[in-house]
């Protein structure tokens, strides 16, 4: 990475912006697609040939996303990094290695030349933190006010070991639920970062790869029954998906559930729950409970897991529901969040 | 979290269930007037935790819930005009009025904004000279002394396109037409907490002496709301009624007079519409003759046709305590969070949107 100061300089002096040209098709869309080429350097991409061609043997995970993400810096990260951990934890959670990406991009005319560099440098960086490729991937530019800065949509593709077998439709009776660490973090950054309550806290984003995690955990045991990263909608909403899929109930305890202060204290004030908020690097597990322990363990020794904790238990009672036992002693049934979250006023 | 996490003590709470299950020789109906009290009931599952013997009523303190459909249809009727940007709290956009609401007239184009005070509003009058800002203002004696405050800033300042869609209403005054009705059997009151921040206790008095009715302020934090019911029961139990406060780590029986000041300043009381209950007499405010420049009603005069409530809404029988929102015609069949009837069933704090969260 380049000092902060000379990316000063180079940000004073680098103005050039997006045109309806990059979009064009000819050279300067050529200049604009190796600058993505010249930083993701692998060979399938090399090739630019209409399409990237890769080498497999056994189970495929595929899957795609879009990020619209407004701010598109954040802190903790920014909208190329999570264009990347997007898409290789939502292979992870079904036990697949991440290998393969494609990037997309669609650039409104006008956005800054340096900040797509930005950007593309925090793609490839996140690429080689997670381990994968980005091996194709396209770019159109549209006028002015038809994008909001860059929207980009990742694909990625992942092999899932034979044996391994998880799905929100596995859990099970007696299963443990373990979740990675603290909630609501991503949520709570992104909603400081759009300002307007100038909250004094450093909450930053959670967004980072977890399929070193999961490999990590199917190295100890491959009897994981399902396993989600809880982002839009918060936990409330992965726990309700696998309690309807897998026609199970799930008890979780609201003390065991971790929240930082900060985003507790903004949650308070606006009158949002964390366990509505989004997450951009957090999971749940359903193992059963022989194996809880030495999977506990090994998530506890990953970085991006030292606060697990085990937050509940799956019932064969009140099928498709979440039920929280909450601090003071009661109970109350945990729904899907319907519409927006919104402040309450007095 | 300091000062949150030490109300929501599980030894404390099944200390004061004890005190509670104490009271078993009669029933009592108790209500909490406050939609926050509501919401705090049924998300920390308070209600599963109480003996039989005590019924909790969720009373009308939801701003957005007792709004009426006429005042929603005229704030609609506002957002249309091009000239307009509208400023509310967030509850309020996707109140369905006659037959649009904010959130659809904002699909269609129209400028409203989420804001989360008052100050916010006449900043973005501020900002936006060419425009007209109106800022929906509803809310109990919590909201109204930030209003009052914003105006006397734009007075002051000489903003000329703030204006104020004033349905602002008073908690004392609704209590009153709920005894006064004779479907319900109120044994005592949980006054809110925040209203009473701004009124004091003494404002609620006369409940107890003319109503010989029981009351108590509770806090908003699970112990707090624990804690009043049982002072309420130790209430009835000895045959006395009066105006407790248990919240007294933030409300004083004077209340806050400063806050009290600001808004006999700048408001006067009125009779006003409450959804569900009819016009009450001195329930709400409306803006004085010297601030009648930033009246939105004067200024753009929104005509709607007067309107009857759906009949089979029984948001009204809701707000009083008299049904529960699962007896309902609406409830879950037509009336969800997603599609909304009702107010009860928009804001976070109503009695159907927490049965249908929660219950």
């Amino acid at each position: 990475m380049q000092p902060i100061t000379n990316m000063v300089k180079k940000f004073q002096h680098d103005t050039r912006k997006i045109l309806l040209g990059h979009g064009s098709g000819g050279k300067l869309t050529h200049q604009l697609i190796k600058s993505f080429v010249k930083k993701f350097r692998n060979l399938p991409l090399a090739k630019l040939d209409d399409s990237a061609v890769v080498k497999f043997k056994g189970k495929l995970a595929f899957t795609t996303d879009s990020y619209v993400i407004d701010p598109i810096y954040f802190p903790g990260g920014d909208i190329g990094k999570l264009a990347v951990n997007g898409t290789v934890n939502d292979l992870a959670m079904v036990g697949a290695r991440p290998l393969y990406l494609t990037a997309a991009a669609i650039i409104e005319e006008g956005f800054s030349l340096f900040e797509l560099d930005r950007i593309i440098d925090s793609m490839n960086r996140a690429a080689r933190a997670a381990g994968v490729k980005i091996v194709a991937g396209d770019t159109k530019v549209v006028g002015k006010g038809g994008a909001d800065k860059i929207f980009i949509n990742t694909s990625g593709i992942g092999l899932i070991d034979s044996g391994v077998d998880i799905s929100s439709k596995n859990a099970r009776p007696g299963d443990k639920i373990i979740l990675s660490g603290t909630i609501g973090d991503h949520g709570i950054a992104i909603l400081n970062a759009r300002g307007g309550f100038d909250f004094r806290t450093k909450v930053k984003s959670d967004c980072q790869p977890l399929n070193a995690m999961v490999s990590q955990i199917l190295n100890v045991s491959k009897n994981v029954h399902a396993l989600r990263d809880p982002t839009r909608g918060g936990l409330t909403t992965s726990l309700n998906e696998i309690a309807e899929q897998s026609g199970v109930g799930i008890e979780i305890e609201e003390e065991k559930i971790p929240v930082k202060e900060e985003v507790k204290a903004v949650c308070e004030m606006l009158g949002f729950d964390p366990l509505y908020i989004a997450n951009e690097g957090k999971l749940v597990a359903f193992v059963p409970q022989n194996d809880c322990a030495k999977i506990m363990n090994v998530m506890r020794k990953n970085r991006y897991g030292r606060d697990s904790q085990i937050i509940g238990t799956v019932v064969s009672s009140h099928k498709g529901r979440v039920v929280v036992k909450t601090s003071v002693g009661g109970e109350r049934v945990l729904d899907m969040l319907t519409g927006e979250q919104l402040p309450r006023i007095c | 979290m300091k000062f949150v996490d030490e109300f929501r003590d599980r030894a404390i709470a099944e200390r004061i269930i004890k005190k509670i299950e104490g009271f078993d020789s009669f029933k009592a109906n108790l209500m909490e007037v406050c939609g926050t009290h509501t919401m705090v009931i049924f998300k920390q599952g308070l209600k599963g935790m109480l003996p039989k013997n005590v019924n909790l009523l969720s009373g009308p303190g939801c701003p957005v819930c007792v709004t009426s459909q006429e005042d929603i249809d005229k704030a609609i009727a506002l957002a249309r005009d091009k000239e307009v940007i509208i400023t509310t709290f967030g509850d309020m956009i996707r109140v369905p009025g006659r037959n649009s609401s904010l959130e659809q007239e904002r699909a269609d184009g129209a400028d409203v904004r989420i804001i989360y005070s008052p100050s916010e509003a006449l900043k973005a009058a501020r900002e936006n000279p060419a425009r007209k800002v109106v800022f929906l203002a509803i809310g109990f004696e919590t909201t109204s002394p930030l209003i009052a405050a914003s105006l006397l800033d734009a007075q002051k300042e000489k903003i000329d396109n703030f204006f104020v869609f004033a349905t602002h209403k008073l908690i004392p005054p609704a209590m009153e037409a709920l005894l006064k009705s004779k479907e319900l059997n109120i044994d005592g009151f949980i006054c809110p907490g925040h209203v009473s921040v701004t009124i004091g206790s003494d404002a609620y008095r006369f409940i107890a002496e003319k109503y010989d009715v029981p009351c108590v302020i509770g806090g908003f934090e699970p112990l707090d709301v624990l804690q009043s019911i049982y002072m309420l029961l130790k209430q009835i139990k000895e045959r006395r009624a009066e105006v407790e406060i248990e919240y007294f780590r933030a409300v004083h029986p004077q209340g806050n007079r400063i806050a009290q000041q600001l808004i006999s300043e700048v408001f006067e009381v009125t009779d006003v519409r409450w959804r569900g209950l009819g016009i009450i007499p001195k329930s709400g405010l409306r803006l004085k003759k010297e601030f009648s420049d930033f009246d939105a009603e004067r200024e753009f005069q929104p005509k709607v046709k007067r309107s009857k409530e759906n009949p089979d809404c029984a948001c009204g029988q809701v707000l009083k305590g008299v049904k529960k929102p699962t007896q309902c015609k609406l409830y879950r069949r037509i009336c969800t969070p997603e599609k909304p009837y009702g107010p009860c069933m928009v804001s976070s704090e109503g009695t159907c949107a927490a049965y249908y969260k929660y219950g």
